[in-house]
């Protein structure tokens, strides 16, 4: 076959795929370079347990587009969050009179690596915490003031911002610590029950499916490590309860509260999925 | 609840005589033996225009979600999580498109990702919206599976 039907060929390919197809189904070969300067791991060695040989990010999987927004720190419009979060970071609220940074001081160091190992077992909750339970309960006691209702524009921006943080860093969960191996154990239940008329879990698209294309929706393997996310389709930060809420609500199910037992244990689970993932907080999705 | 009941009879025996006296099949009285559904769910023959409607229509059959057919090419954006339905008129008999669209986890097991159209036995959780209720009606069924054995190659 000569180069000139080789082109034909492309090129009716190309035509078919965008018509009535996907034109391809596998995650992208491409490697996140920030800025042309900071490289992102996204793709990792599976830890001991996971059904996948190698975790990959979300990032793969989506558009040529998609992927140069993010890895371009100006266009990225999280990355407006994110300066949002230093703001409130910076500022005093509350009877006490106190901002995070009173008592935190600088947060590049102070918080450097903590988001990438949330969640994590609170020992005075008894339960594990993500950033946001940890936010609020210091906003209570520490600062006297109201604690954020959940995905407050502000509680976004400040749980963004301390996420990103840990930028770069490798997803880190440690299951040893208090009764983190029973959440995970539940998280893990979790993942593989089917709810909805439609009859789904998480594993059904994201494990059994990945690459797969469901409508325009190249299905990844859901793996949270860039959460909370900037969403073109949102054209808004969206946090990681809220997208299991999503989920599990197009299914055609009723879904459990923000921060209920049940998407804490799931958030332990699928966060662990992702260990070896850099933090990309925040990542940039279709 | 008393004229409400009414209402719903008098809806059923209209639906019944529009069927031509012939019985609906409850979706728990629906046997997939074998791999198929022998008789109609409803007796009146399937419509394959109706069906095709139904079958790309995103809140009823929704089927270019997961499979892509060149006969809806003016359609966007086909999935391609399940085979495409290209030829699934020569691969498959009526009576087995009727099983697969009905509850395809009793003819292709458990893990199959693809929905039950017409079953109750589904997910935990279901929306209250949905609570009871089918994806589809078993006339729409039949429409849909006219329409797909109406795919040949």
């Amino acid at each position: 076959m000569d180069i000139r039907k080789l082109g034909l060929a492309a090129a009716l390919g190309l035509t078919a795929g965008m018509a009535f197809g996907p034109a391809q189904s596998d995650p992208v070969d491409d490697t996140l370079v920030i800025d042309g300067e900071t490289e992102i791991t996204t793709r990792a060695k599976a830890v001991e347990g996971v059904p996948f040989d190698e975790v990959i990010s979300g990032w793969h999987y989506r558009t040529d587009e998609t992927r140069e927004v993010e890895a371009d720190s100006f266009a990225n419009p999280g990355m407006l969050y994110v300066e949002r979060g230093e703001e409130i970071w910076n500022t005093v609220d509350g009877a006490a009179g106190k901002s995070c940074a009173s008592c935190h001081d600088n947060a590049a160091e102070s918080m450097r690596g903590v988001g990438a190992e949330y969640p994590k077992w609170n020992a005075a909750a008894g339960k594990p915490y993500n950033l946001e339970l940890f936010i609020n309960d210091h906003r209570v006691e520490k600062m006297q003031a109201e604690p954020y209702k959940f995905d407050a524009a502000d509680q976004k921006a400040l749980v963004t911002f301390v996420k990103h943080q840990s930028f770069g860093m490798p997803v880190k969960v440690d299951l040893e610590a208090g009764d983190m191996k029973a959440w995970w154990e539940q998280g893990k239940e979790r993942y593989y029950t089917r709810t909805g008329q439609l009859n789904m879990s998480c594993a059904t698209c994201h494990e059994d499916n990945n690459g797969n294309y469901i409508r325009a929706d190249h299905l990844s393997q859901g793996n949270v490590n860039g959460f909370p996310t900037y969403r073109l389709k949102q054209s808004n930060m969206v946090s990681l309860h809220n997208r299991f809420r999503g989920c599990i609500r197009d299914t055609r199910a009723t879904y459990p509260a923000a921060f209920s037992d049940d998407l804490m244990a799931l958030e332990v689970y699928v966060t662990w999925r992702g260990t070896g993932l850099s933090v990309e907080t925040p990542a940039v999705r279709q | 609840m008393t004229r409400t009941m009414g209402i719903a009879g008098l809806v059923a025996i209209v639906l019944a005589a529009g069927a031509a006296g012939a019985e609906t099949l409850a979706p728990g009285n629906v046997v997939i033996n074998d791999m198929v559904v022998e008789t109609s769910l409803t007796g009146t023959p399937g419509d394959p225009a109706a069906g095709a409607v139904k079958a790309v229509d995103r809140k009823l059959g929704n089927c270019l979600a997961c499979h892509a057919f060149s006969k809806m090419s003016s359609e966007l954006f086909h999935g391609n999580v399940g085979p495409s339905l290209d030829g699934a008129g020569d691969r498959w008999t009526p009576e087995q498109l009727r099983a697969i669209v009905v509850n395809s986890k009793g003819v292709f097991g458990d893990q199959t990702i693809m929905p039950g159209f017409y079953t109750l036995d589904v997910g935990i959780d279901v929306d209250p919206k949905f609570e009871g209720k089918t994806i589809l009606s078993a006339q729409d069924v039949e429409d849909v599976v006219a329409f797909l054995s109406t795919l040949k190659e």
